[in-house]
């Protein structure tokens, strides 16, 4: 007896990101109300990192919830209802349970069962590491409408009296929805680690903190040695991408770093030569770092405010704990 | 080939003035980095960066808090060519 040959799916040529949305904590949290534990003041953290305030949820909002309004607002973007997405990819380092997943909840909150649904960890590299999946999934014909989240609530996640990361640190959530396109929207994700994991940390465990009664964890990192590594080794990634997608500086529409702060984006966007007519995100300054939501909630402010036009071409690239990184270049929906 | 003190100490000065504004003749070698110039961390590591790729030397970011004055910088990377 011979055993059958198996059917292997094969997926459309080419994929795009077909809407986008996104959802800010409702609180604005100014540099002079969290100065005080830190021993600094609104001139030293605009000068230091660029942020005049960030966006922060109240104790009622989870990331689910924040998750679940962007997505909603992708969707919608996309013309599309709940039910026509068959996977969830959600990124996001700020949903406490070991188990189910965020994504999990999150598509059977949206109507979107039975759709596929897993979390993805990649800290502020989590949206773009899931593009990149997306992108895959869809050519491969695993699934036809990717829904991706990247999704934070980064204020569970902070100490009032750390300098090093929580000041900068803010919540939200962005959403895509990714899906098959007559003409190539998504160029090769170009993405890996770099090891360096005590660079961007947690203070414990949380095992530790349970069983030695420690504080509850929170992030710590090494801010000037993450600077140097993410200017001068993420730069030469994004060229990559874009190098790999077959475009060149003087191609790009916008550029979309992860929000980590306004001086790495300053500095990488000199590194990168970028003309002067490309579009930077800069959506920091106002809504701080809000880790795997800063790329899609950048992508939605540019759109939504006019600075960039649908179709337009988006450099876009995500580093950050792992120490992990992917970028990509994207057609804007 | 090696670069002389003097060398090390021009090319420095120049990258000091870039990164801050600073004329290159107010980048001397007892200049602390953080008191005179008014360097922060980041500016300082975006320094380092540059004399890195220029003298091509490596100095490691565990070393960057012990080079306070701008001769401590020039010395490190004398020694760090050999």
């Amino acid at each position: 007896m011979t055993r059958p040959t198996l059917t292997q799916s094969t997926g459309p040529a080419a994929t795009r990101i077909l809407g986008l949305g996104g959802v800010r904590g409702e609180r604005v949290v100014t540099n002079d109300e969290i100065a005080g534990p830190i021993d600094s003041s609104d001139e030293w953290i605009r000068q230091r990192t660029g942020i005049v305030t960030r966006r922060r949820s109240g104790p009622d909002t989870d990331v689910v919830d924040l998750a679940e309004a962007a997505a909603r607002a992708a969707i919608a973007d996309a013309g599309l209802a709940p039910s026509d997405v068959d996977a969830v990819i959600l990124a996001t380092t700020t949903y406490f349970h070991q188990t189910p997943s965020a994504a999990a909840l999150l598509a059977d909150r949206l109507g979107a069962l039975p759709a596929a649904a897993y979390d993805v960890s990649a800290a502020c590299a989590g949206y773009t590491y899931a593009i990149g999946q997306a992108d895959a999934l869809v050519r491969a014909g695993a699934a036809q409408h990717v829904l991706v989240i990247g999704a934070e609530k980064m204020s569970d996640f902070v100490d009032p009296t750390d300098r090093s990361i929580s000041f900068l640190l803010g919540d939200g959530a962005g959403a895509a929805v990714v899906g098959a396109s007559d003409t190539p929207g998504i160029g090769p994700t170009v993405w890996g680690s770099a090891g360096q994991g005590h660079l961007i940390r947690q203070t414990a465990s949380w095992k530790e903190a349970f069983e030695q009664g420690t504080a509850w964890p929170t992030l710590r990192q090494e801010g000037a040695s993450v600077f140097k590594w993410a200017v001068w080794q993420m730069a030469p990634v994004a060229e990559k991408a874009m190098a790999a997608a077959g475009v060149t500086p003087e191609d790009i529409d916008a550029f979309i770093p992860h929000q980590a702060n306004m001086r790495i984006i300053d500095q990488m966007v000199k590194q990168l030569r970028l003309p002067e007519t490309v579009v930077v995100g800069r959506d920091i300054a106002d809504t701080g770092n809000t880790s795997a939501a800063s790329i899609p909630l950048a992508a939605e402010r540019l759109r939504r405010e006019g600075q960039v036009g649908s179709g337009a071409l988006a450099l876009q690239i995500g580093f950050g704990a792992g120490l992990v990184y992917a970028a990509q270049v994207v057609v804007l929906p | 080939m090696a670069y002389s003190e003097q060398e090390i100490l021009a090319g420095l000065a120049e990258i000091v003035s870039e990164e801050t504004g600073l004329p290159t003749d107010s980048v001397s070698p007892e200049k602390s980095f953080t008191d005179d110039l008014d360097i922060d961390s980041l500016s300082m590591m975006t320094i380092v960066t540059l004399a890195e790729e220029k003298f091509s030397v490596r100095i490691p970011d565990d070393e960057v808090k012990n080079l306070t004055t701008v001769g401590d910088a020039v010395a490190y990377i004398v020694g760090a060519q050999s």
